[in-house]
């Protein structure tokens, strides 16, 4: 059977320093009130935050300093994903950019789109979407109809996109689209395109979430033109391209960090004022292994940033990141609950009942978004060797 | 997926190939568990040194680094050894680096559970109650005592023959240990993490977890291999989703024991692998539960047989995961940690490593 691994990682001194940097930088920003901390930390879209966040260098951070990149280490920047995440910090705006579509410009994008689309992603300006569901393909995503057809040095793009995150806030997105004959396993002629959300034939439509939020949309394309220069890898190399990208998507400490300020009030929901009585067993059982928990996920994901640091492509192991951490997603606010009288409303002051009734609504979305958590288990078991 | 150890070290290849040579015919297995101290094998262990792995080389052991023996549990637990190994291991270093000098022949370590405490009085007689010690009436006992002014200190016992014959669901000894006056063969310091609430405990639960981790690994490759060659409906059942998805969620349980028992491997006992410690055995022992019932449920009635070898890791996974404080008790050690930390202190508790033992275990590999 295949070997799943997850060898330990030591920080290296630059990842430590790193952190540092990372953290005073968060205490600059929380003493200045220049943030709340909250949940739904790389949900919540603050364009100032970004800008500063970019000048401070910790976007793009694994890039050539010719593309505004810092040339650090793949386990720095998952040092300042972590520590963005546990800081409650708004990082929503560049975080897509920053987690994936930079990274696939940079691997797989041409000259004039790495240089000039990586520099201003660098400065926490420039914003991208995900342009991979449809109406009619969510997990069977190779299924996608959106048509691009080649004409002359240009393509033009027909079809539409549907829960695109942040599409009417972001400056681009990378569509999914086909180009040619599926093949027999149906993975053929699919490529990916740079889409300018501006450009003329792309209307966003809002599509509010149960929360009543908008955040994502439904994107068409009547007849977009895109240069040949916004291709992302070859003609009919995008099945390819999307499953590198999912390796990015699918590891990172947002898979098991988007409620991490719900755990923190509840600790402090929980805990007790000097002098004051003993807290019960049962809140801290409930708390401890909520803690458990968090620490074996911190080690799975920093093992996994640390294969990618070494250039590998860890798909099955960053399912598991997804499984696992999402599955702990969703725990927290249900022992979160059984610790709360009543039911939670709107209006209070008490940040621990806001953060549980957020959490709440959001949660059925941990475990579909970026994969959902069936299609994840499937990839776990066929790379367990399961025929 | 050689109970997820880093293979390619020659150590655990070498390891490897004897623990599975040590225990080849379930007969030898069953043997044990009825009683028999199965010499010839245990002969060959402490001739290859392991047993003596983790104490210093200028005491006649191997002087390997913590990082490097923890694997070596794990493996122990892989093959499911009806032997005192891992608590050899562990209990021969403790006395070893405490300045004793170890005894021939197995070890283990007493209490084994939370909450127990043995006395030494002022004139050096040793009373208590310690229950379900393993190996109690086979090996040397490395006990943690609190002396008459209140402080830990590490007493040597010789086996406990008239210990009494109650096993583990795994099938291995661990009668109750009862003192009332007995005096030890040797008394040593001990050092400043056996002191902490939870000190003593935590390397026990560190042991167990690495055996959990490896033995684990073993159920989910047993399930995996059933999967793909047991035929019905015309295909193999690891072709049905519902099978998938179980196995698939019992490996998530295993990779986060796994990576929690990683955390905790630059320590051996030091004050501050106490906490990791802690997390590793919370982990391992509420991931077994689960990964125990989908081996069970995949391999069906073949894997609720005495034939089919599953039982031998199973029934151990039972029990490890209740020896030296279940995952409950665990989780209120945790969980009383963080609530006296407060929201704000959580994250550093857990993402800083202290750099000098991280150094270590960095070099290990
Ligand atoms: C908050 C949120 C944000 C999102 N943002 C984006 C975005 O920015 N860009 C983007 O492209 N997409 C985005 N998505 C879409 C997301 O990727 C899809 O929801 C996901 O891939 C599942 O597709 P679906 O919703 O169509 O469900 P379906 O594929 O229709 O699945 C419905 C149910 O059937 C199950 N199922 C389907 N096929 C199988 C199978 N073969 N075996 C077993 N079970 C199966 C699924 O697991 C699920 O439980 C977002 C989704 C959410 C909830």
């Amino acid at each position: 059977m295949a070997e799943l691994r997850f060898p330990p990682v030591r920080l290296p001194a630059e990842a430590r320093a790193v952190r540092e940097k990372v953290r005073a930088f968060l205490r600059d920003e929380l003493e200045a009130g220049r943030f709340t901390p909250d949940v739904d930390s790389w949900g919540r879209f603050d364009p100032e935050f970004s800008r500063r966040a970019g000048r401070a260098g910790f976007i793009g951070m694994t890039w050539p300093k010719a593309y505004g990149g810092g040339e650090y280490s793949a386990l720095s920047r998952f040092v300042v994903a972590c520590e963005m995440l546990a800081a409650g910090a708004p990082c929503g705006a560049h975080w897509i950019a920053d987690r994936q579509s930079g990274p696939q410009i940079l691997r797989h994008g041409s000259e004039l789109a790495r240089r000039t689309l990586l520099p201003r992603i660098a400065a926490g300006e420039c914003y991208f979407a995900i342009g991979m569901s449809e109406p009619n393909s969510g997990s069977d995503l190779a299924s996608v109809r959106t048509r691009a057809r080649r004409e002359g040095d240009a393509w033009v793009i027909e079809g539409s996109k549907i829960w695109t995150s942040r599409a009417h806030q972001v400056h681009y997105l990378i569509a999914l689209t086909r180009t040619g004959d599926p093949g027999p396993d149906r993975h053929q002629g699919l490529t990916q395109f740079i889409v300018d959300l501006k450009a003329p034939g792309v209307i966003i439509r809002p599509i509010h979430n149960l929360a009543g939020g908008h955040e994502f949309n439904e994107v068409f394309f009547d007849r977009v033109r895109v240069g040949d220069e916004w291709r992302i890898g070859e003609v009919g190399e995008g099945w390819r391209m999307v499953t590198g990208e999912l390796a990015f998507e699918r590891s990172g400490p947002d898979r098991f960090l988007s409620d991490y300020r719900l755990l923190t009030a509840l600790i402090d929901h929980l805990g007790v004022e000097p002098g004051a009585e003993e807290v019960g067993a049962e809140e801290a059982r409930a708390v401890g292994r909520l803690v458990a928990h968090l620490g074996a996920l911190l080690s799975m994901s920093q093992a996994v940033a640390g294969l990618l640091a070494a250039g590998e492509n860890p798909a099955v192991e960053a399912a598991l990141v997804k499984d696992v951490g999402t599955r702990f997603e969703r725990e927290i606010p249900e022992v979160a609950r059984r610790f709360f009288s009543g039911p939670v409303r709107s209006g209070g002051a008490d940040y621990f009942e806001r953060a549980l009734g957020r959490v709440m609504l959001h949660a059925p979305s941990y475990t579909l978004r970026g994969g959902t958590r069936e299609i994840l288990r499937g990839i776990i078991a066929r790379g367990l060797g399961l025929r | 997926m050689a109970a997820m150890a880093e293979t390619g070290s020659v150590l655990l290849d070498e390891a490897g190939r004897l623990f599975g040579d040590l225990f080849a015919s379930a007969e030898a297995r069953l043997a044990a568990e009825r009683g028999e101290w199965p010499e010839a094998a245990w002969r060959r262990l402490e001739e290859q040194g392991f047993t003596l792995a983790l104490v210093p080389e200028a005491k006649g052991g191997a002087g390997l680094r913590p990082a490097e023996v923890w694997p070596l549990l794990r493996l122990a637990g892989h093959y499911a050894l009806p032997l005192p190994f891992a608590e050899t291991v562990i209990a021969a270093a403790l006395w070893a680096r405490a300045g004793g000098e170890v005894p021939a022949g197995p070890l283990t370590l007493a209490p084994a559970l939370p909450g127990e405490t043995l006395r030494l009085d002022a004139a050096g007689r040793l009373s208590g109650r310690a229950h379900a010690v393993p190996w109690a009436g086979q090996a040397y006992i490395v006990a943690s005592v609190t002396d008459a002014r209140g402080k830990p200190v590490l007493a040597l016992l010789p086996p406990q023959k008239e210990a009494g014959a109650r096993r583990t669901l795994g099938g291995d000894p661990a009668p109750d240990l009862v003192l009332d006056g007995a005096t030890p063969e040797a008394l040593r310091p001990a050092s400043a993490s056996l002191s902490l609430p939870h000190g003593w405990l935590a390397l026990g639960a560190h042991m167990r977890a690495e055996q959990l981790v490896g033995g684990m690994a073993r159920a989910l490759a047993y399930a995996i291999e059933h999967a793909n060659t047991r035929v019905q409906f015309g295909r193999p059942i690891g072709k049905f989703q519902a099978v998938q998805h179980m196995i698939a969620e019992a490996a998530g349980e295993l990779a986060a024991a796994t990576a929690a028992c990683d955390r905790a491997a630059p320590f051996f006992d030091e004050e501050e692998g106490v906490l990791d410690a802690a997390i590793a055995k919370a982990r391992a022992s509420e991931a077994a539960g689960k990964v125990a019932e989908v081996a069970h449920q995949v391999l069906g009635a073949m894997g609720f047989t005495r034939e089919h070898p599953l039982h031998f890791t199973t029934r151990r996974l039972w029990s490890w995961r209740d020896e030296f404080g279940g995952e409950h008790h665990w989780h209120e050690m945790i969980g009383r940690r963080a609530l006296a930390a407060g929201g704000e202190a959580l994250w550093r508790l857990l993402a800083d490593r202290p750099e000098g033992v991280m150094d270590e275990a960095g070099e290990a590999r």
